[in-house]
């Protein structure tokens, strides 16, 4: 299936930001970070879970089909890229059409920012900022194999499901082993869409 | 500029594959796949040496990070021009590429807005700072000196170091004291750090060190962490801990908060703060009595254990978990779990250290340790986090009121006479011990030391009752201090030298597994900023001492440290800049060119003692030192925040970081009917100050987290207390009674003070003083930035 890409493991993340530290580093968007950083269960736990670009391969980043401008590549390795800024209008189209809610608008400058997998390293064989620097390994960059050598037993996912679509991913998430459920469901299930019950 | 000796890119040698060295087989040669393409990229891509050369002439410095005791590798990114410009993650054996947010940020402090670039000066803390030569400053601090020793006695006169500092320089700085100053008031701010464990290890194993490296983390099969939140304070060891983890390892945490770490742990013993060594002695109790001891490895490697068990007796489950607010069975478990595990280890921090009974508190895990034979082998021993990067290294070479170069003692006739020798003194002339850093700001406060110079510390910040601080700090005739940032206590100076960050010199520090590392530099500092090494020498030399200060570089003072520290217990002798090249770093005792160094301690079961054995000591739970009563009856206490760094000097200034941890909050529970981002007022005997509130399930009702690094008015420190362990002297920064109540609003927390000339970035002078609550379990700012609702 996958090859090298990027793993992400909520149970290890500590929510210490690195990666979001990491990220304004990168060369392709210095100072700005793509990567969220969500804590998920305020004031019970200090539980959290890094958001990076999911690289949607199937159906291909809705945030690219939804582009007006045709400004989002996809690579022929199925990396979906930031936004070209001689092309981008900053519409926010792709911030409405991602489910993982990644692609972020520079008011500003009217531009789209978001995650492209640190091409300028990975192209070169290079891990991305975030998943070299993530202190914990809840961001890894590698493949399946090379996850599952380091940690015996992992299971991951790389399809998830939004009301009755199923996105497949270039990114995948840990699951917790006894709990593998496939597709893994994404973000809350809907249940009403202009006050029509959609229930399947 | 110190070349960079062709390191790999961090990606010619990285392994992909992280922590476990492992690379998957890559079935294609990349020259036959065309880039851009996921074949191209799985097969290893160009390698990345080449990507590297075409960086518009970039050069990449390895050294390691300036903050904490894990001291991970790092690569500065230096530019055509000779300026630092950023960072690149560098696969050192201890961090394997990975870095925390500090780590990452710290590059830009080098050529910050804010450094000082001139000596600033006043004759008077009416006058304002003036920027003056280097001369002037130089000559005024030498005058006054010399005012002060000959009027009031050579005692009289201060030092205070730092563990920040390279060891060189904390070497110089115990020399300085006492050949250039002559005074025995010299001591240092590692003196808050782990001073406990410092003491416990001496007691206990003849020697002041982590018994285990961190790779020993990833083969034992139990982990004990005692009062460190590792996940926030030393970041990049977690993944040494998830390793463990992934092999079936069981994770103990002992900690009033669930932290980041003791949130997957499979047992978290949220006890009440100050009850450390009633549950360690009730652990102890309880292996006992189910006949888990390792009798024979008591019998062979130690003294002592009788009264030990005696005293575990007096502490049965039934007992301990009312003293400690835990339930019993969790003791039990907790017996079980450690002692029956093939390879057991212990790991702790600040949490039990910063105690009147610190030194008391490790004893009783180290005697957890021996009496389960868990020491010494591949995964089984015991290790304290240093909380500064150099914590270890800082106190080795003579920067501590006790202590000479090697650890040797100041009241060891022996002891005296190598040194004497090594630095060409009669012995006449060494000074006797002096006393511990919150002890001579008694004194100042007493007037029986009337100057002083402060070198890397920043105790405004840092020490434990700030008011008792400033009376001291106030009252003393002069004051300098050498920073690189005008810190709240540089403020406060009449000297202020401006020195190098740690990307401008060489040196090296010893990490929390006393492995020494070599920083070295990689640009010249900006003008008008010279390294402590040249102003401590500059300084004896108009003192009269120039002969024995006559050092250029820092090699040539690491070359007599080495000489100095032959033949004691921690002996660098064997340690070289070029062999610390070659091998990323060299644990000590080395005491020879060809020695590999000592990553692991008593593999031959030897302690270093003289008869090699564990002298176990017997201990006495008592309470903490400030009172509980009806008035004051919940527990203050104190910690990190992962954005930042002890006094927060550096941290605070740093954009990114601000924004992570904009100010400090009181973290309460529920129970107590506030809501996150409420004013909440935190009331102790020393003072009160308002925060809001972060209401989390993650602590003890009983209990009060404020972090630290803040000055007033919302300055933690304002509110504990500076009673001292009798032994390590360290203060009581873990434990305090306090009260909390709603308040009417908050204030705001002040920027730290501005050296002329020299405005922050704006950016983070806004986040700064931004009132609004934290956002986060963790008091954290979401990604989004402190703005965020
Ligand atoms: S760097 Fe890793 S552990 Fe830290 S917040 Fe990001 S994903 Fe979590
Ligand atoms: S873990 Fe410590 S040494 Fe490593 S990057 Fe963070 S502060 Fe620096």
């Amino acid at each position: 299936m996958m090859g090298r890409t990027i793993f992400i493991d909520p149970g290890r993340c500590i929510g210490c930001q690195a990666c979001v530290s990491a990220c304004r580093e990168c060369d392709s968007h210095r100072g700005k970070s793509m990567i969220h950083l969500d804590y998920t269960d305020e004031g019970q736990s200090v539980a959290s879970l890094p958001t990076v670009c999911m690289h949607c391969e199937d159906p291909v980043a809705p945030c690219a089909e939804v582009c007006p401008a045709d400004a989002i590549l996809v690579t022929a390795d199925g990396v979906v890229q930031q936004a070209d800024t001689t092309r981008c209008i900053g519409c926010a189209n792709c911030v409405n059409a991602c489910p993982f809610g990644v692609p972020k608008i520079d008011l500003g400058a009217k531009l789209q920012l978001k995650c492209n997998l640190c091409y300028d390293r990975t192209a070169y064989g290079l891990a991305p900022m975030c998943a070299t620097v993530c202190p914990t390994g809840a961001l890894f960059y590698g493949t399946v194999e090379e996850l599952q050598a380091e940690r015996p037993g992992v299971q991951v996912a790389d399809t998830f499901v939004f009301g009755r679509t199923e996105v497949r991913t270039g990114v995948a998430m840990v699951v917790p082993a006894d709990k593998v459920q496939w597709p893994v469901p994404g973000g809350l299930p809907v249940v009403e869409i202009n006050g029509k019950d959609v229930r399947p | 500029m110190t070349a960079d000796p062709r390191p790999a890119h961090p990606g010619a040698t990285a392994d992909p594959a992280g922590p476990s060295g492992r690379r998957a087989a890559v079935p294609l040669d990349p020259s036959l796949a065309p880039p851009g393409t996921r074949a191209f990229r799985d097969a290893g891509g160009i390698p990345a040496d080449q990507w590297h050369a075409d960086q518009n002439g970039e050069t990449l410095v390895p050294t390691h990070c300036c903050f904490c005791g894990i001291q991970c590798g790092m690569y500065l990114r230096v530019n055509r021009a000779g300026k630092v410009f950023g960072v690149e993650p560098r696969n050192h054996d201890i961090n394997r590429m990975r870095l925390c947010p500090k780590g990452i940020n710290a590059y830009q402090q080098v050529n910050h807005p804010d450094r000082l670039t001139a000596p600033l000066m006043r004759r008077s803390r009416d006058e304002e700072f003036a920027e003056v030569s280097w001369d002037e400053a130089l000559d005024f601090t030498v005058s006054e000196i010399r005012r002060i020793q000959e009027m009031y006695g050579k005692d009289a006169f201060g030092l205070l170091g730092g563990a920040s500092l390279f060891s060189e320089k904390t070497y110089l700085v115990g020399k300085f004291a006492r050949v250039a100053l002559k005074t025995k008031h010299v001591d240092y701010n590692g003196r808050l750090c782990m001073v406990s464990a410092a003491g416990a290890n001496k007691l206990a194993f003849g020697i002041d060190r982590a018994g285990n490296p961190f790779s020993d983390i990833l083969l034992t099969d139990c982990l004990l962490i005692a009062g460190s939140n590792l996940g926030e304070c030393f970041p990049v060891l977690t993944q040494y801990v998830w390793g463990a983890r992934d092999r079936g390892a069981t994770l103990i945490v002992i900690d009033p908060r669930e932290t980041a770490v003791a949130r997957t742990a499979d047992i978290h013993v949220a006890l009440k703060p100050g009850t450390d060594s009633a549950f360690f002695n009730s652990v102890l109790a309880v292996i006992v009595e189910e006949g888990l001891t390792d009798e024979a490895y008591l019998a062979e490697h130690t003294t002592g254990w009788e009264e030990v068990k005696a005293k575990a007796a007096a502490y049965p489950p039934s007992r301990a978990a009312g003293i400690c607010g835990v339930p019993a069975e969790q003791i039990v478990q907790v017996a079980r779990t450690f002692a029956r595990a093939p390879k057991a280890m212990a790991w702790h921090a600040r949490g039990i250290e910063h105690h009147s009974q610190g030194v008391e508190n490790c004893l009783t895990v180290i005697n957890l340790c021996a009496a389960t034979g868990h020491i010494g082998k591949p995964g089984a021993g015991y290790g304290t986090l240093t909380g500064q990067g150099n914590g270890q290294g800082g106190r080795e070479h003579g920067q501590k009121a006790d202590l000479l170069p090697g650890g040797r003692s100041i009241l060891n006739e022996e002891h005296r006479r190598q040194i004497c020798e090594v630095w060409g003194i009669e012995e006449s002339e060494l000074p006797t011990a002096g006393t511990s850093m919150m002890e001579m700001v008694w004194q100042m406060q007493r007037r029986e030391i009337r100057g002083l110079i402060g070198i890397c510390n920043n105790p405004f910040v840092s020490l434990p009752n700030y008011r008792v601080v400033k009376e001291g700090y106030d009252a003393i005739e002069f004051h300098a201090q050498f920073d690189f940032f005008l810190s709240e206590t540089a403020a406060n100076a009449h000297v202020v030298f401006p020195v190098t960050t740690w990307a401008e010199d060489d040196g090296v520090m010893a990490n929390a597994e006393a492995r020494v590392v070599k920083h070295n530099k990689a640009q010249e500092p900006p003008p008008g900023v010279r390294t402590d090494t040249w102003v401590m020498c500059e300084l004896a030399r108009r003192l009269g001492a120039g002969d024995k200060f006559a050092f250029a570089d820092s090699r040539e003072v690491f070359d007599e440290l080495r000489v100095a520290s032959r033949g004691t217990v921690i002996d660098y002798y064997g340690i070289t800049y070029e062999r610390l090249e070659e091998t990323g770093g060299i644990a000590w005792p080395c005491p020879s060119t060809d020695h590999p160094g000592t990553p692991r301690l008593f593999e031959d079961g030897r302690t270093y003692h003289d008869d090699g054995r564990i002298h176990l000591q017997a201990v006495e739970w008592h309470l903490p030192v400030d009172p509980y009563s009806d008035e004051f009856p919940m527990s203050l206490t104190t910690g990190r925040t992962i954005a930042h760094f002890l006094s927060g000097n550096q941290t605070r200034r740093l954009g990114a970081l601000v924004e992570q941890s904009p100010r400090p909050w009181a973290e309460v529970h529920p129970s107590h009917g506030f809501r996150t981002g409420e004013p909440v007022r935190v009331t102790t005997r020393r003072g009160s100050e308002v925060f809001p509130a972060l209401v989390t399930e993650a602590i003890r009702p009983d209990t009060v987290f404020v972090p630290y690094h803040w000055p007033v008015p919302t300055a933690a420190n304002a509110l504990t207390i500076d009673a001292l362990d009798p032994r390590s002297k360290i203060p009581e920064y873990k434990v305090c009674a306090c009260r909390i109540e709603h308040a009417g609003e908050l204030d705001l927390v002040p920027s730290p003070p501005m050296a002329p000339g020299h405005v922050a970035y704006p950016e983070t002078q806004v986040s700064r003083t931004d009132p609004s609550p934290p956002t986060s379990p963790q008091g954290r700012g979401t990604s989004e930035g402190a703005d965020a609702p």
